[in-house]
C-alpha cells in the first residue's frame, strides 16, 4: 500500500517522537476538549487544533480539522472526477449516444470523455492560461483573475484557520467581511481625502471593522460562555440586515436614485491594480500574501500565537498553566475579524467599488471550506485559496465555451468539502484505507495530528 | 480480517449501485445509432449574449423573462445566443469582459446591479452594443439601451380590478425587497385601489404598502416562500381577501395561503406579477384573477431584431399600456366571474392612462 512505503508524506517536519500506540490509547481516554469548570468546552475538538499532541480521540470533527495534506488532494481529485460524471450526465451528447449505448458503446464513453475533458479545459483556460488569447499578457489575464478572487477567499480563510487553531469554530467570517465593508465603503465614498491617506483609512476602517464585530464574539464567548457557533451566526444575520437597512437610507445611495446601491468609491479610496488596467488584481493580493506571512508567525513564532495554541488545545490546562484564556478568546476573534476585515476591504475597495447587499458574496462561507481544506495552516489556507479563486474564475469561462452550468463548481466544491470531512471514505475509494493493519493506523492518526500543527 | 465485513458491505453496496445504474441504462439503451455525418446547424454572424444577475436564469423573475426572450430570437432572427450567469455580484465585471471578448455585437444585462460593470464595459468597448434591463442612467450612455418599465400603469389597473372584486373591503400587496422595480407595482396598486374609492365613492383598504410614507411589508429576499406565506396569512387574518405579492418566487408562498383558505371556504383571490400567473403558475389557476404583466422577452426580442438590423438606438424602451410593455393579463377562469361594467371601466381606466386624462405616478417610474 502506497502509505506504507513512504508514510510520512505529508510530514517531513514532524518533531515529536512518535509515542507507542498504548501511549497513544491512553492519551485518547483523556478527551481533552471536555474541559468543564470555568471555560465549557469548544465547538471543535481542542487535539485537533493543536497538532503538538499526540493521539486524543478520534471524533468526526477532529478527522475534519486534522485530515491529512493526501486527503486533502485526493478529495480535490475525486470531486473533480464525480464533478466530471455530472457534466457528462447533463450534455446533450451523451444523452443522444446513451439511447444507442449497445450498438455502439465506443460513442457513448467518448461522448463522456469529451464532455467532461471539455469543461475541465475550459475552466483551466479561465482558471490559469487561455493559449488562444494574442500576447502573453492576454494569456495570462484568467491566472490574474484567479489571484483577484482568491484575495478575499485566502484573508477569509485565514481569519477562520486562525480561530480554528485557538479552538474556536468561526462561522461569522461573513458578518465581518459585511461589517468591513460598510465602514470602509462608507470611508471611501463619504469622506473626500487626498491620494494615499484615503486609503490607508478605508483599509483601517475595514480591518476596526471586522476586528470588532469578530471581537465581540469574543467578548460576549470569554463573558458569558455563550457558544461561538451561535454567536457568529446570528452576527452574520446582524450584519447583513444592519447593511440592508442602510442601504435604504438616502446615506447609502446615491443621489437621486432610490436603489439599494451605494455612491462609488472616491479613485483615492480604491486599491491600485497592480499590472495595470487591463487586470482586476490590485493591491489586497500582496496584502492577503502579507497577510498569510503574519499568521504564519503569529502562530508559529509568537507568544501570543503559542498561547492561542495551547488554548485550543486544552483550555483548562491552559488557564492552569497561567495563560489569560478569557484574553486569548478576545484577541483571537478580533484578528480573526480583522482577517476577515481584509476581505471586506478588497471587496469594496478592491473589486466592486460600490457597497451592495451582496458585498460579501459567499465569501464567508467559502473561507470555512478554504480553512478545511488548508488545515488551517496558513500557507495551507493560502493555497486553498488559490484553488478556489480559480474554480470560480475558471468556471466562468467554462460557462461561456461549454454551456455547463456555473453551478457545477459549487457542486465540486461541497463535494470536496463532504471528502475531508470523511477521509475514511477518501482512502476507501483509492484503495489506501489504512484500517486493515492496526500498528499502521496509529501511526497514520499521530501523523495527522501532528500535521495540523506543522505550518 | 477485522475488516472484511465493512469491507464486503462496502463492495456490496457499490455493486448493487452498479447493477441499478447498469438497469437504468438497459432500460434506455437498445435505440439505434444515427448514421454518420448528420449536418449541422447554420446561424449567422450575428450574436446575442445575456449575463444575469445572481438570481440566475432560472429565477422565474426578470432573468428568466429575459432570457426565455433571447432564446426564442435564436430560433426566430438565427441568430447565435450566448449566456452567461452571475453566482455572486462579483462575478458581473469578468462575465461582461468575457462576453464582449467572445464577440457578441449586443450583450444583454440584467438589473440595476449590473449598472455599474455594464457601463465600464460599454465604455470601454464604444463599438459594442448593449441593452440593460429595469435600470435606467441618469445620463444615457451611447451604446448602452435600457430597457424599462412604467410597471405602475398596468398595477393601477389590477388596483382597481381588486378594489371592484373584493367582498370584504380589503386587499393587500407585499413586496420581496424594497427597491424602485418593486415597489413601482405597490404604488400603482395602491393608486388604482384609491382610485376606484374616489370613483364610487367606497373605502376599500390596502394592506402593505403605504404610497405616501413608501413603506410597507416585505419579506426581505425573492426566495424565502414561507415569509410570504405567512404574511398572506397575516393580511388574511385582517380582513384582506386579493393579495398581489411582488416578490418572484415568493408570491407562491402566498398562493399557498391563499389555497389553504380557498379549501376552507374563503372566497379569495391572487393577483399575480411579471408573467401571466394563470400560465406560469398554474397551481395557483383557481385563485389566479389576473396578473401585471412585464413583458420582457418581447422587448428583449425588439431589441436584439433591432440592433440585428442596424437600428440601435440608446433612446430607452420603456414599456407602457400603451405600447404593450405591461399589461393586466386576461382574467382566464375568472372571466365570468367579473362583471361586465367593472371590464368596461378597465377598458375606459386603460385608454384615460394611455391618453393620459388620469395620471399614474411613481416615485419609482422612469423619467423618460
Amino acid at each position: 500500500m502506497p502509505e506504507e512505503r513512504h508514510p510520512k508524506h505529508a510530514d517531513q517536519h514532524a518533531k515529536p517522537p512518535e509515542p507507542s500506540p498504548a501511549a497513544e490509547e491512553t492519551a485518547a481516554v483523556v478527551a481533552v476538549d471536555t474541559a468543564g469548570g470555568a471555560i465549557s468546552p469548544s465547538a471543535v475538538p481542542a487535539t485537533a487544533q493543536s497538532g503538538k499532541l499526540p493521539g486524543g480521540p478520534d471524533t468526526l470533527v477532529r478527522k475534519i480539522f486534522t485530515g491529512s495534506g493526501m486527503v486533502s488532494v485526493l478529495a480535490v481529485l475525486l470531486a473533480l472526477f464525480i464533478g466530471g460524471l455530472l457534466i457528462a450526465s447533463t450534455d446533450k451528447q451523451v444523452g443522444t449516444t446513451s439511447s444507442y449505448l449497445f450498438a455502439r458503446p465506443a460513442d457513448f464513453l467518448s461522448a463522456v470523455w469529451n464532455a467532461a475533458t471539455r469543461s475541465y479545459i475550459a475552466l483551466f483556460q479561465g482558471a490559469v492560461f487561455n493559449p488562444r488569447g494574442s500576447g502573453l499578457a492576454v494569456q495570462f489575464a484568467p491566472l490574474m483573475e484567479t489571484l483577484t478572487i482568491a484575495t478575499p477567499l485566502i484573508t477569509a480563510g485565514l481569519g477562520v484557520a486562525l480561530a480554528f487553531r485557538a479552538g474556536l469554530f468561526n462561522i461569522g467570517a461573513q458578518g465581518q467581511i459585511i461589517m468591513a465593508g460598510i465602514l470602509a465603503a462608507w470611508v471611501g465614498f463619504a469622506l473626500h481625502l487626498p491620494l494615499g491617506l484615503h486609503l490607508v483609512l478605508v483599509l483601517l476602517a475595514g480591518i476596526i471593522g471586522g476586528a470588532l464585530w469578530g471581537g465581540m464574539v469574543g467578548l460576549l464567548k470569554a463573558r458569558t460562555g455563550a457558544h461561538e457557533v451561535i454567536l457568529t451566526i446570528m452576527f452574520n444575520y446582524i450584519a447583513l440586515y444592519f447593511l440592508r437597512y442602510l442601504l435604504n437610507t438616502p446615506a447609502f445611495q446615491r443621489p437621486g436614485e432610490t436603489n439599494p446601491i451605494s455612491p462609488i468609491l472616491d479613485p483615492t479610496a480604491v486599491y491600485p491594480q497592480i499590472f495595470g488596467s487591463q487586470y482586476r488584481l490590485h493591491l489586497g493580493f500582496v496584502l492577503a500574501i502579507a497577510a498569510t506571512v503574519l499568521v504564519w508567525w503569529l502562530l508559529n513564532r509568537s507568544t501570543v500565537g503559542f498561547e492561542f495554541r495551547a488554548v485550543g488545545a486544552n483550555p483548562k490546562a491552559a488557564l492552569t498553566a497561567g495563560i489569560n484564556v478569557s484574553r486569548s478568546t478576545i484577541l483571537v476573534m478580533a484578528i480573526a475579524g480583522a482577517l476577515a476585515g481584509m476581505s471586506g476591504v478588497a471587496q469594496v475597495a478592491g473589486t466592486e467599488k460600490v457597497l451592495t447587499d451582496g458585498v460579501a458574496a459567499t465569501y464567508g462561507f467559502d473561507a470555512i471550506t478554504v480553512a478545511l481544506l488548508g488545515r488551517s495552516t496558513p500557507w495551507g489556507t493560502f493555497a486553498a485559496g488559490l484553488l478556489f479563486g480559480a474554480f470560480r474564475a475558471g468556471a466562468v469561462q467554462m460557462q461561456i465555451q461549454t454551456g455547463t452550468p456555473i453551478d457545477i463548481v459549487l457542486v465540486v466544491q461541497s463535494l470536496i468539502v463532504l471528502f475531508i470531512a470523511a477521509p475514511p471514505l477518501v482512502r476507501a475509494v483509492f484503495g489506501l484505507n489504512p484500517r486493515r493493519k492496526k500498528p499502521a493506523r496509529a501511526g497514520k492518526s499521530q501523523q495527522a495530528a501532528t500535521t495540523g500543527g506543522a505550518a | 480480517m477485522k475488516t472484511s465485513l465493512r469491507a464486503r458491505l462496502l463492495r456490496g453496496s457499490v455493486a448493487s449501485v452498479a447493477t441499478m445504474g447498469a438497469t437504468a441504462l438497459l432500460l434506455t439503451s437498445c435505440g439505434a445509432p444515427p448514421e454518420a455525418g448528420s449536418p449541422t446547424a447554420t446561424a449567422g454572424d450575428y450574436t446575442g449574449c445575456i449575463v444575469s444577475d445572481s438570481g440566475g436564469f432560472d429565477d422565474q423573475s426578470f432573468n428568466q423573462s429575459s432570457y426565455d426572450g433571447l432564446k426564442k430570437t435564436e430560433k426566430d432572427l438565427g441568430i447565435k445566443v450566448n449566456q452567461v450567469e452571475s453566482q455572486t455580484n462579483n462575478d458581473f465585471e469578468p462575465n461582461l469582459r468575457a462576453m464582449v471578448t467572445a464577440g457578441c455585437d449586443l450583450t444583454i444585462t440584467v438589473g440595476f446591479l449590473l449598472g455599474d460593470a455594464t457601463k465600464a464595459q460599454a465604455t470601454a468597448n464604444p463599438d459594442s452594443h448593449f441593452a440593460i434591463i429595469d435600470f435606467g442612467y441618469a445620463t444615457p450612455i451611447s451604446n448602452v439601451k435600457p430597457i424599462i418599465y412604467d410597471t405602475a400603469q398596468a398595477a393601477f389597473l389590477a388596483g382597481y380590478l381588486a378594489a371592484g372584486s373584493t367582498k370584504t373591503g380589503t386587499v393587500a400587496t407585499f413586496g420581496g425587497i424594497k427597491i424602485p422595480t418593486v415597489t413601482i407595482f405597490m404604488d400603482g396598486y395602491a393608486d388604482g385601489v384609491k382610485y376606484y374609492n374616489e370613483k364610487k365613492g367606497k373605502n376599500v383598504k390596502v394592506l402593505g404598502w403605504d404610497k405616501a410614507a413608501q413603506d410597507g411589508s416585505f419579506t426581505g429576499d425573492f426566495t424565502k416562500q414561507d415569509v410570504g406565506k405567512q404574511l398572506t396569512q397575516n393580511f388574511l387574518d385582517q380582513g384582506a381577501d386579493i393579495v398581489m405579492p411582488v416578490a418572484g418566487p415568493v408570491g407562491k408562498g402566498a398562493g399557498a395561503a391563499l389555497n389553504e383558505a380557498k379549501a376552507a371556504g374563503k372566497d379569495v383571490k391572487l393577483i399575480w406579477v411579471d408573467s401571466d400567473g394563470f400560465l406560469t403558475a398554474p397551481d395557483y389557476k383557481n385563485i389566479m384573477l389576473s396578473s401585471v404583466m412585464k413583458l420582457m422577452g418581447e422587448a428583449v426580442e425588439t431589441v436584439v431584431k433591432e440592433d440585428k438590423d442596424g437600428k440601435f438606438t440608446n433612446t430607452p424602451y420603456v414599456g407602457t399600456l400603451a405600447n404593450d410593455g405591461v399589461q393586466l393579463a386576461p382574467f382566464h377562469s375568472f372571466e365570468s366571474q367579473v362583471p361586465a361594467d367593472l371590464k368596461s371601466e378597465l377598458d375606459q381606466l386603460k385608454k384615460d392612462i394611455m391618453d393620459g386624462k388620469v395620471k399614474v405616478e411613481s416615485a419609482a417610474s422612469p423619467k423618460a
